[in-house]
């Protein structure tokens, strides 16, 4: 079926830097997705209540303050909890290489690091999300 | 039919991926609804709408907040503007309602305005009687307040809050015909602002040329600050029960459900021609003959109505 892919683009945790995530959410946008933005210090159960009621197919969050090993794995628990394992979880941010299998050990599906260009983010949801 | 039973229950993925799917214009969901559409009706729909950047996402939000203290669950269904280019959207509204995010009686939808064959009416419409069956006895909508299909979407309420803010525009703006008209309540937001009594005052003047049975009220309001929302509420509520005397709520609702009728017939024919590869190729072929003063409109559009009949 021809339907936009919805992304919930948020931004956990207390850094005030929201380039990065708006970067991102206009890219996404500019390839057909309906991009919803949270805004920032959200907290891992506003994400995913948010994340359920607006259906989305990926949550990307940016997360730039160092708090990624404890808040990203926090709401890929509470999306399994709530049976949204569906969705694709994407970070982006300040992430140190070290820090990323562990990511991906719990529930991240992919993590991109400054640099990364905005079309391989694009690619990989448009590839990887699961319905 | 598993979904329609998680909805009657209150489960709410189920009200999520519903309104997806009367989005998308999914049959399986289409089916649940025609199911369903009986068992709607039971919410309150208040509409909220104006210009760009007159805080109708904080409003919205801080009314919300006000309900929720009688306990009553709520909808919120934002609309904002799509990418005629991409189809792509950034819905935003959610920005000023985080607080909402954790309240387990409300229920936040953003929705991207076009790129739905048919019109985003319809797809509010649906979400609307979703959010009804799921349990929700307040539903918002809230949108900008520009363009035929986003006034269309506040039409489609109970009632139609308009929110004004000071230093946009002469009064001539005011008394233009169009959006201003549908307003039920008026509410001139930051209200702390210069010229924010000038405002309110070009809006009773608009209003004092209307003759209508109901005067709407003009609250003025600062939602950043809570101010004046009680009041506003109120407001809404003496419009609910001025509606509710003497079957004025059941001949609005018809009136309502008259325009969804004839914007889903017209959305029909419409996906027919479009759907049909045929039918679609004369379409265009019509199209270039209409540029080019081959055929005057008029005759075209007959011919493509006939092809659908």
């Amino acid at each position: 079926m021809d339907r936009p892919i919805r992304v919930l683009v948020s931004k956990p945790g207390l850094d005030g830097h929201d380039r990065g995530a708006k970067v991102i959410a206009r890219a996404l946008r500019d390839a057909g997705m309906e991009v919803i933005y949270t805004g920032l210090r959200q907290t891992p159960e506003q994400i995913t209540n948010a994340a359920i009621q607006e259906d989305v197919d990926c949550v990307a969050v940016s997360i730039l303050s160092g708090a990624h090993g404890t808040l990203i794995p926090k709401i890929a628990e509470l999306l399994r909890k709530e049976g949204a394992d569906d969705v694709l979880l994407v970070a982006g941010g300040v992430i140190p290489q070290e820090d990323i299998p562990f990511l991906k050990e719990h529930g991240v599906a992919e993590v991109f690091t400054p640099g990364t260009p905005t079309d391989v983010t694009i690619q990989f949801i448009r590839n990887n999300i699961k319905r | 039919m598993e979904l329609a039973e998680r909805l009657l229950m209150g489960d709410r993925r189920a009200a999520a991926r519903l309104i997806s799917m009367m989005e998308n214009k999914d049959p399986e969901a289409q089916e649940i609804m025609r199911q369903l559409y009986s068992q709607s009706g039971k919410a309150y729909v208040i509409g909220i709408t104006g210009p760009p950047g007159a805080g109708k996402s904080t409003l919205t939000d801080k009314l919300v907040k006000h309900v929720r203290k009688t306990g009553a669950k709520v909808g919120v269904i934002a609309v904002d503007p799509t990418s005629p280019f991409t189809g792509g959207a950034i819905l935003g509204d959610r920005v000023r309602m985080s607080d909402l995010a954790t309240d387990p009686g409300v229920f936040v939808r953003s929705m991207g305005a076009r790129g739905h064959l048919g019109g985003i009416s319809e797809a509010t419409s649906a979400a609307v009687k979703i959010l009804d069956i799921y349990g929700a006895e307040y539903i918002f909508i809230e949108t900008v307040g520009v363009g035929q299909s986003e006034v269309d979407i506040v039409k489609n309420s109970d009632t139609t809050v308009m929110v004004s803010v000071p230093g946009l525009g002469d009064d001539i703006q005011a008394i233009k015909a169009g959006v201003m008209e549908i307003g039920d309540v008026f509410a001139v937001n930051k209200a702390d602002r210069d010229g924010a009594n000038r405002t309110a005052r070009e809006i009773e003047m608009m209003l004092d040329f209307s003759h209508a049975d109901w005067r709407p009220p003009v609250k003025m309001v600062v939602a950043v600050d809570s101010k004046g929302i009680e009041e506003l509420f109120a407001a809404i509520e003496d419009h609910r029960h001025y509606m509710m005397e003497d079957g004025k709520f059941m001949l609005r609702r018809a009136e309502n459900a008259r325009n969804e009728l004839l914007e889903m017939v017209k959305s029909r024919i419409v996906e027919q021609l479009l759907n049909h590869d045929v039918k679609a190729e004369r379409v265009e072929q019509l199209a270039m003959d209409v540029a080019t003063r081959v055929v005057d409109p008029l005759t075209a559009a007959e011919e493509l109505i006939q092809s659908v009949l």
